[in-house]
């Protein structure tokens, strides 16, 4: 028998319905490779008592043949979700001992889906960073070496970087992630995994701390594209809590799984293939197209025009929002305060001591475009451009039923790398900002290794709220793949 | 009124020109983004929600009675309804404002142009222009007397709804901008979207003065904020117009600013300069959709409303034959419109009106007692005035019966009863009367005849004081014009 820790979502679920396996032996596997694992920094809070103790729940229900979608399953949490009774960091010294007294709504669902919560995942700083290096508390490291340099510690990819790492390293059955601009998609392709983001609006915002309001997206991060379907119906649902929320109800992915893409058109844009690009990365990508045109799928080439304005747009609005909802880490009412003789010092000392350089940089950027004088020729004229960039989507899927593109311009970098030069940071995000901008749904998925050996991802966008279109193409590139998800694990 | 409100200055005379921004709190069970409740006076921290206090991942949702009540107002101030409205975040930092951000309306206000017309002295009107209404939430209070050495905040106002009605720069005395408060305050009572109770900051205004020669453009103004009373409106602008005028005469030139009125001293002073001024970087607030509105929910809305203040001055001035400034009077609270409607049910209207307004009021206002608390009702009243018209007593005596019942609480009739107050109407018993007095005065009676008219009066008087004052005075008079020019 495969060990414990080889379950995917999917198949663990089949073997606890089945009484093959406990959840309690399920989750005490899981909390022994968190400890052995440890060293990678994956976890902000380990919580196994807790963990133990929704485990033997699940296990009486389940032997009552009760339990819900996710019923049994240990899971982690990004430490962007506030968790009641839990810390709840942001990754950020200004939250420091913030003990929320309520639940995010995601993290509800997934707990009254029967969802076992093994602690809270690491992440950048606010979800601010694509690399994982502006967490509080540490780095955290990428499961995954190069062949080349196979003693560099390298990132998992950000900001949803111990999520990530966690289910790469099999220290989580899955986990959650939220996306902003990426932040669910690039970690994945960085650590070999699946990485959803839904369609803006489909999982509730509420409880989860605000980067940039009309960007952030909760998702699943997963090993297998069915898991991510199975743990994203558990998370999404329309809460009158979120104005944002969508009241669309989600077709049923299960279906979508079962259907292969024969008569599926599949764009591919033009703009997405850049200069300087890696050319394993095109390779791969072209590989996909392949692959997709193989099982039955039409390739349409398609254009999004404005592509090249996604990335300085996406840099206007979301520190815009983030200036303005980071506001309330004042010192004054929760999280970390650092005295002074006036009111403005205390603000003064609090923030320029809470937040990190990375978070510091984006207020500033944020305060900036918003401006008096400046208004119009930043926020505004981003708000323009990201109409301009829906409208080249909603053209595009005119003609197609979902999209195919890389998920990142590189795979894996060394922890350390890029760090002197925010710009290049910021590029690990150009092929997954677009459909941030658009509250388009995608995911990534493992699809190949690069020349050193680390993975790599495609990434499939579908129409607003056509999940289904994309699991269905995503589930038809790992089928053809067939990436081996283990592979960390193993040599790790 | 008499001519326009000037004040005289070295160089001439000078003109006031204001404009009100007027934040009336909404009249809801709970806030404008949570639901925490809204009553005033709770123990502090008591009525704060996780969203109020600004908790990690917390976000607004809309309260449906506060857009309806904005609404409700726009529609009472005869304004367009923007069924298209956007709510902006408008940032700054106070430990009162736990978001950072007031959730507000910038560019796109849910109400905009409307008007009011007020009801000034001498029965003339006024129509000011409404600039818009936007919906708002209030901030936290920071107290600063509970601890030497640190502030404390009261998160209990946080999030409540507000409405910030803005007048046009319309308004040319004090005195208009006190009938303004007031004609406001009168509009949202009636239908019931803010208490307009001043002295619990329910109502609060911020006054942009500037003063120019008659005749020419605008000039520069300055903000005076917070203003909580209707009498300290009226001394801040006389102040504030005084002294703007003193710059402006004395070669100096008026810098736009932000003032507060220090009441103790009668002055402004200045608060911030246009420079100090805050960026707030309003941007659209992503938690929030764009509010539309079903014009359908809106004709409802409309079709809802009570009769208002002037559609009932209106009404009471056709139909009671009032004038238009005691019809202003009796209709600038909707409870004292109501109190006048029972009181002049089936009587006459006009002597209802001048009892109420000149007698009652007159009454009251000497404690300092509300018509609510009156300890004559409408109908004690009316049995008041229902015994002068039918003669039982004159005028006269009802206003000493009247201040019995004011006293007493006892009812007309009762006391007409008891002090044997009943006017004597007897023909036969006012005729000896008026023949014992020309009996006990012939002098008099001759120099009548010999062409001294004016002697009339006297002759009535010394009747009605034989009768002890109970003689019914018409038919004194009468009987006496028929007995002196026979």
């Amino acid at each position: 028998m495969a060990s414990l820790l080889d379950f995917s979502l999917v198949d663990a679920r089949a073997a606890l319905a089945a009484r093959e396996i406990s959840s309690v032996e399920l989750t005490r596997a899981y909390i022994d490779q968190m400890a052995a694992t440890a060293g990678r920094n994956a976890y902000i809070t380990a919580t196994p008592d807790k963990a133990l103790a929704m485990a033997e729940a699940s296990d009486t229900r389940l032997a009552k043949g009760e339990g819900g979608a996710m019923e049994g399953l240990p899971i982690a949490i990004k430490d962007l979700f506030c968790t009641e009774g839990v810390l709840t960091t942001a990754g950020s010294h200004i939250l420091g001992g913030f003990i929320p007294p309520y639940e995010s709504t995601v993290s509800s669902n997934l707990w009254a889906s029967g969802a076992v919560m093994l602690g809270k995942t690491n992440l950048d700083e606010f979800a601010m960073g694509s690399a994982n290096v502006t967490s509080y508390y540490g780095p955290v490291e990428n499961p995954w070496r190069s062949t080349d340099a196979p003693d560099k510690k390298r990132v998992p990819g950000g900001s949803s970087g111990g999520s990530a790492a966690a289910v790469a390293g099999r220290a989580a059955l899955a986990a959650t992630g939220t996306d902003t601009g990426g932040s669910i998609r690039q970690p994945a392709s960085f650590c070999g995994i699946v990485g959803m983001k839904p369609t803006y609006g489909r999982c509730s915002r509420w409880g989860i701390v605000a980067f940039a309001s009309s960007l952030d997206q909760a998702g699943p991060m997963t090993r297998t594209v069915s898991d991510a379907a199975l743990m994203l119906g558990a998370m999404a649902g329309h809460d009158p809590k979120d104005s944002t929320s969508a009241a669309e109800p989600m077709a049923d992915l299960s279906a979508a799984l079962g259907q292969d893409v024969k008569g599926m058109r599949i764009g591919v844009p033009a703009e997405y293939r850049m200069d300087g690009m890696p050319r394993e990365i095109d390779a791969l990508w072209s590989q996909g197209i392949q692959w997709l045109r193989d099982a039955g799928a039409e390739i349409v080439d398609i254009s999004l025009p404005h592509t090249k304005y996604a990335l300085p747009t996406y840099y206007i609005i979301a520190p815009a929002e983030a200036s303005s909802n980071l506001a309330r880490y004042d010192g004054v009412r929760y999280g970390l305060r650092v005295d002074g003789d006036s009111l403005a010092e205390m603000y003064a000392n609090t923030r320029g001591e809470g937040f990190g350089p990375e978070v510091q940089r984006r207020i500033m950027i944020g305060t900036y475009v918003l401006s008096a004088g400046y208004y119009d020729a930043y926020y505004l004229k981003a708000q323009k451009v990201r109409a301009l960039i829906r409208r080249d989507f909603d053209l595009a899927f005119e003609t197609v039923d979902a999209i195919l593109t890389p998920t990142a311009p590189s795979d894996a970098f060394a922890i350390g790398e890029n760090e002197d030069d925010p710009i290049k940071m910021y590029l690990n995000d150009v092929f997954t900002v677009p459909a941030s901008l658009a509250g388009l749904p995608g995911v990534s998925v493992p699809v190949g290794l690069s020349a050193r050996g680390l993975p790599l991802g495609l990434q499939v966008l579908g129409r607003m709220f056509d999940e289904g279109s994309v699991v269905r193409a995503g589930r038809a590139l790992e089928l053809a793949a067939g990436f081996d998800v283990s592979a960390a694990a193993r040599e790790g | 009124m008499a001519g326009p409100y000037r004040i005289q200055g070295e160089t001439g005379e000078w003109e006031v020109v204001l404009g009100l921004e007027v934040h009336a709190q909404v009249t809801s069970h709970a806030k404008l983004f949570s639901g925490s409740s809204t009553t005033f006076g709770a123990e502090p921290n008591t009525q704060v929600s996780l969203v109020d206090a600004a908790m990690p991942g917390m976000l607004p949702v809309i309260n449906r009675e506060c857009v309806e009540q904005a609404v409700r107002t726009g529609l009472a101030l005869r304004a367009k309804i923007n069924l298209r409205s956007v709510f902006d975040r408008k940032n700054y930092f106070y430990a009162d404002l736990p978001q950072g951000y007031q959730i507000s309306q910038y560019k796109d206000p849910i109400v905009g142009e409307g008007e009011i017309v007020l009801d000034l002295p001498g029965g003339e009107t006024k129509t000011v222009g409404i600039e818009r209404l936007h919906l708002e939430q209030d901030a936290g209070k920071s107290l600063h007397d509970q601890h030497p050495t640190k502030s404390y905040i009261d998160l209990n106002r946080s999030g409540v709804a507000l409405m910030e009605i803005v007048s046009k720069p319309d308004l040319r005395s004090p005195e208009e901008a006190a009938f303004y408060v007031k004609k406001l305050r009168s509009i949202l009572r009636y239908i019931g979207t803010c208490d307009g109770n001043m002295q619990e900051g329910s109502m609060r205004a911020d006054i942009n003065v500037s003063v120019r020669k008659p005749g020419d453009p605008l000039g520069t103004r300055c903000e005076i904020k917070n203003m909580n009373s209707v009498r300290f409106i009226q001394q801040a602008i006389e102040y504030e117009a005084r002294r703007q005028i003193e710059i402006i005469e004395g070669g100096g030139s008026i810098d736009q600013e932000t003032r507060l009125f220090d009441s103790s001293r009668g002055e402004t002073r200045s608060m911030r300069s246009k420079e100090d001024a805050h960026d707030y970087r309003y941007f659209p607030d992503p938690d929030l959709l764009p509010l539309e509105l079903d014009p359908s929910r809106v004709a409802a809305l409309q079709a809802g409303l009570p009769e208002l203040p002037d559609a009932k001055k209106a009404r009471f001035m056709a139909g009671f034959s009032l004038s238009s400034y005691d019809a202003a009077i009796l209709v600038e609270e909707r409870a004292t419109a109501d109190w006048y409607e029972v009181l002049a049910r089936g009587r006459d209207a006009k002597l209802a009106a001048n009892w109420m307004i000149t007698e009652l009021f007159g009454a009251l206002n000497k404690p300092g007692i509300n018509l609510a608390d009156s300890p004559v009702s409408a109908d004690a009243l009316g049995g008041l005035i229902d015994l002068i018209a039918d003669g039982t007593i004159s005028g006269r005596q009802a206003k000493d019966v009247f201040a019995e019942m004011f006293e007493t609480g006892k009812d007309a009739a009762a006391i007409v009863e008891e002090k044997g107050l009943k006017q004597v109407s007897d023909s036969g018993a006012i005729e000896a009367l008026i023949d014992e007095v020309l009996a006990d005065n012939p002098d008099k009676l001759a120099e009548y005849k010999a062409g001294k008219d004016k002697l009339f009066g006297f002759f009535v008087g010394q009747t009605m004081k034989k009768s002890q004052g109970k003689a019914n005075p018409g038919m004194v008079n009468e009987m006496l014009k028929a007995k002196l020019s026979g």
